[in-house]
């Protein structure tokens, strides 16, 4: 159960090994978090996460820390209501964090149909997949909160990285409407929308004016939990940033190197 | 969308409110399949809603509000043993008994709890120190268990285990449906009250050692914002039930006379900045000076002398939307150290915080989970958005926990389960009849699990 002071008991990250993920999840074992449960794609790196939040639970010392991994692939749709019964199995969720993702290379994904293609399947189907697989499951809980990744490349779509930004831009709407939608359920959402983080998606990239270390990105999730907003800029700035880009007149947008 | 009276983490349920014990124990027996609530989240039965925490709320579950079943079956006029319906509230009962001459055996702070509330919770009153909590006073009870049957139980003999785990059990043992209990006879509907100020914690806590057996009631508020020299200066309130020749002749003809208004409804929507350290210290200093240093005999209104904050109706909403927490730990009087660096780290903190009462507990009872012990409690009130407020509270459970002390679940919205053990030593020796009473947990509700109970 989250407590009345914001701090949830268990935690459910789709996309196990996402450093945003698991940033966060370090931050919330410290407080009164005890039971992890990762999603991913089996293999080393899911149970090097699962090994890290061990870690991280030890040294914070607050009391056993239980990890579970759980194989989840967002591609895979048919098996998502299997996997998200499988992550509820035994205990309830009290946060969801729905964190996986791909940044394709924009010039391939511009020309490439198969590619492009994959990366929204990835990023808008399998996230809606997923995530209506989970709000069944909180729904039937009475409670929860459901957090999910976005970006401000959807918030508007960049000529550099459309194809990207359009299927965060979807998902962005997708997550929001089902905000709306879970009101009076004891459900809610959370939209956040980081910038550029320093992550392994953005390792080798150039690194982009307000950008903010995954420990940040964390720290804005652990207090949206606690005082639930429906949406959560990283950083607060990017938020009348973004603002201006929104309600800029096409012509000019299209002038700007975004 | 159901919450505690902090207004807190609110999580969903289905509601239902049975007329009869037998729509009761259809409910029960129908959670999670006929009567709502999903499968496995089980049932809750609610009161009032007067814990401050998760105590009366299931989410996704069923939640059964017993406050229809709410008759008042039998007064024994001679000896004063009521025999009434668990869903009554404590409010209806005085309104009856009162101008009959009978007062209920133990009162909280508010009036609108119910009499299943008050067992579940173990209540008590401002004369703990001397009468003990509600179930000390009850003869027997009736519990509708998992199996839907209703079992008669007592405080001795067969079924005293499962009568004492039920106290304090927080309805994770049944329901309670009805309850035989002693009152008080009364002369008056008044109360005759001494005061006393003190300038500082040390000053008040000596004065609340001395001569309380000599009062039937004894409470002492606190001034939780006075920092420095005046840390924990406070006003003491002790008195008894007015005898006729107490009152003055006017009041003579209207002795019995009971009738509470609600004076002021609170505003629904409360700007987050009404209560703040200023507004609340600039209520503190004006209540602190409204006393008198010391009086004997004043003649007082009974429900302002133990529900002043009933007048105000929704009086819990002046918090605000994030609500807050109520904070109640109790100590073995050797442990008086640990008061003063609870006051102490509490007014430093600047909790804006104006109800905050302190108060010796005599003994304890049976009830493994029942919370009274001999020792002094401290009682306060926090807004949820205090900054730090979590690990300040953390800190101090663990100087609880040290000391021997407990934490009062009835208020409870935030507890660290791992402390539960230290807390309440004889834990599993409560989970061992509650297991006996309902092996599949049926009975359940979100404090059950937040706190794996
Ligand atoms: C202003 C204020 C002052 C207070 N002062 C005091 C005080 O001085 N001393 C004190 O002890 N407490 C005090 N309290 C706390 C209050 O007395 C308890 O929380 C009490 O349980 C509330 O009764 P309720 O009917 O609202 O119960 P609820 O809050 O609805 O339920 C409380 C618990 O009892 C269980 N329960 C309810 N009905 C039954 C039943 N029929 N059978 C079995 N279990 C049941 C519930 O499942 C839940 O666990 C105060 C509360 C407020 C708001
Ligand atoms: N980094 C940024 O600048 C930035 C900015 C805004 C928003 N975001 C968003 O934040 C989220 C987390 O990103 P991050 O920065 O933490 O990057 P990350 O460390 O690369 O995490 C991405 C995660 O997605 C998982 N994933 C990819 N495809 C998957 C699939 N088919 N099935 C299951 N899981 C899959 C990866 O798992 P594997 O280990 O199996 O590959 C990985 O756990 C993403 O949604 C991203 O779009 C990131």
């Amino acid at each position: 159960m989250i407590d009345a002071l914001g701090h949830p008991q268990s935690i459910l990250v789709l996309g196990g090994t996402s450093d945003i993920a698991l940033a966060t999840v370090q931050a919330l074992v410290a407080g009164r978090t005890r039971l992890v449960v990762l999603a991913g794609r089996g293999g080393p790196r899911l149970d090097q996460a699962a090994e890290r939040v061990r870690a991280a639970g030890a040294d914070a010392g607050g009391g056993p820390v239980v990890v579970r991994t759980v194989e989840f692939d967002a591609e895979e749709l048919a098996t998502h209501r299997d996997v998200l019964d499988a992550a509820f199995d035994g205990a309830d969720i009290d946060v969801v964090l729905l964190a996986f993702g791909v940044l394709p290379d924009p010039e391939r994904a511009a020309t490439d149909p198969e590619y492009a293609a994959a990366t929204a399947l990835v990023n808008y189907v399998g996230a809606v997949s997923a995530g209506t697989a989970t709000a069944v499951r909180l729904r039937a809980q009475g409670h929860g909160i459901l957090v999910v990744l976005s970006s401000v490349a959807g918030e508007r779509v960049r000529r550099s990285n459309f194809v990207y930004g359009s299927t965060k831009a979807g998902l962005d709407g997708w997550a929001s409407g089902l905000g709306e939608y879970l009101a009076g359920t004891g459900v809610r959402v959370v939209v956040v929308r980081p910038g550029f983080v320093t992550t392994k998606m953005t390792a080798g990239l150039p690194k982009a004016p307000l950008s903010s270390t995954p420990e940040q990105v964390a720290a804005a999730i652990v207090t949206a939990i606690a005082r639930p907003r429906p949406v959560v800029w990283v950083p607060a700035t990017l938020r009348p940033v973004m603002s201006l880009l929104r309600h800029l007149p096409r012509p000019v947008f299209a002038r700007l190197p975004l | 969308m159901l919450t505690g009276w902090g207004r807190t983490a609110p999580t969903r349920a289905d509601v239902v409110a049975p007329d009869t014990v037998e729509q009761l124990r259809t409910a029960v027996c129908g959670a999670g399949h006929t009567t709502g609530g999903s499968p496995g989240r089980g049932v809750t039965v609610r009161g009032l809603g007067r814990s401050y925490g998760d105590a009366a709320q299931n989410a996704g579950g069923l939640v059964v509000d017993l406050t229809r079943l709410d008759r008042l079956l039998d007064l024994d006029v001679e000896t004063g043993m009521l025999t009434v319906e668990a869903g009554a509230s404590l409010d209806q009962l005085m309104r009856r008994l009162l101008p009959a001459g009978w007062f209920v055996p133990v009162t909280p702070g508010t009036r609108y709890v119910t009499v299943g509330g008050a067992i579940g919770t173990d209540i008590h009153g401002k004369n703990h120190h001397v009468a003990g909590s509600i179930t000390e006073h009850v003869h027997e009870m009736e519990l509708l268990t998992a199996h839907g049957e209703v079992r008669t139980l007592h405080p001795e003999g067969p079924g005293s285990e499962e009568f004492w785990a039920t106290a304090g059990g927080m309805g994770l043992t049944g329901v309670v449906t009805r309850a035989r209990l002693d009152l008080i006879p009364v002369a008056t509907s008044w109360m005759r009250v001494d005061t006393d100020r003190a300038g500082d914690l040390d000053a008040l806590m000596a004065l609340l050692s001395e001569r309380d057996e000599e009062y039937r009631y004894s409470v002492a508020w606190i001034d939780a914002t006075a920092t420095g020299a005046r840390t924990g200066r406070g006003v003491l309130t002790r008195g008894d039930h007015a005898r006729l020749e107490d009152l003055p002749v006017r009041l003579r003809p209207r002795a019995r006379e009971y009738a509470p208004r609600t004076l002021v409804t609170a505003p629904r929507r409360v700007p987050g900045h009404l209560l703040n350290r200023v507004s609340v210290r600039a209520f503190n200093e004006a209540w602190y000076r409204r006393h008198p240093a010391h009086r004997v005999g004043e003649i007082h209104g009974l429900s302002a002398f133990f529900h002043p904050l009933d007048a105000v109706a929704g009086w819990n909403s002046v918090y605000g939307q994030p609500g807050f927490v109520q904070y109640q730990f109790a100590v073995p009087f050797a442990a008086a150290e640990t008061v003063r660096d609870a006051v102490n780290q509490l007014s430093m903190a600047g909790t804006p915080s104006f109800l905050a009462v302190l108060k010796r507990f005599g003994a304890a009872n049976p009830g493994p989970l029942s919370f009274p012990r001999p020792g002094w409690t401290l009682a306060l009130d926090i807004p949820a958005d205090v900054p730090g407020l979590a690990r300040l509270l953390d800190r101090l459970d663990e100087q609880v926990a040290a000391a021997g002390g407990s934490i009062y679940l009835a208020k409870d919205s935030r507890l660290r389960p791992e402390l539960l053990p230290a807390l309440y030593p004889r834990l599993d020796e409560w989970r061992t009849v509650r297991d006996r009473l309902d092996p599949q947990r049926v009975f359940t509700s979100d404090l059950a699990r937040r706190l794996a109970l």
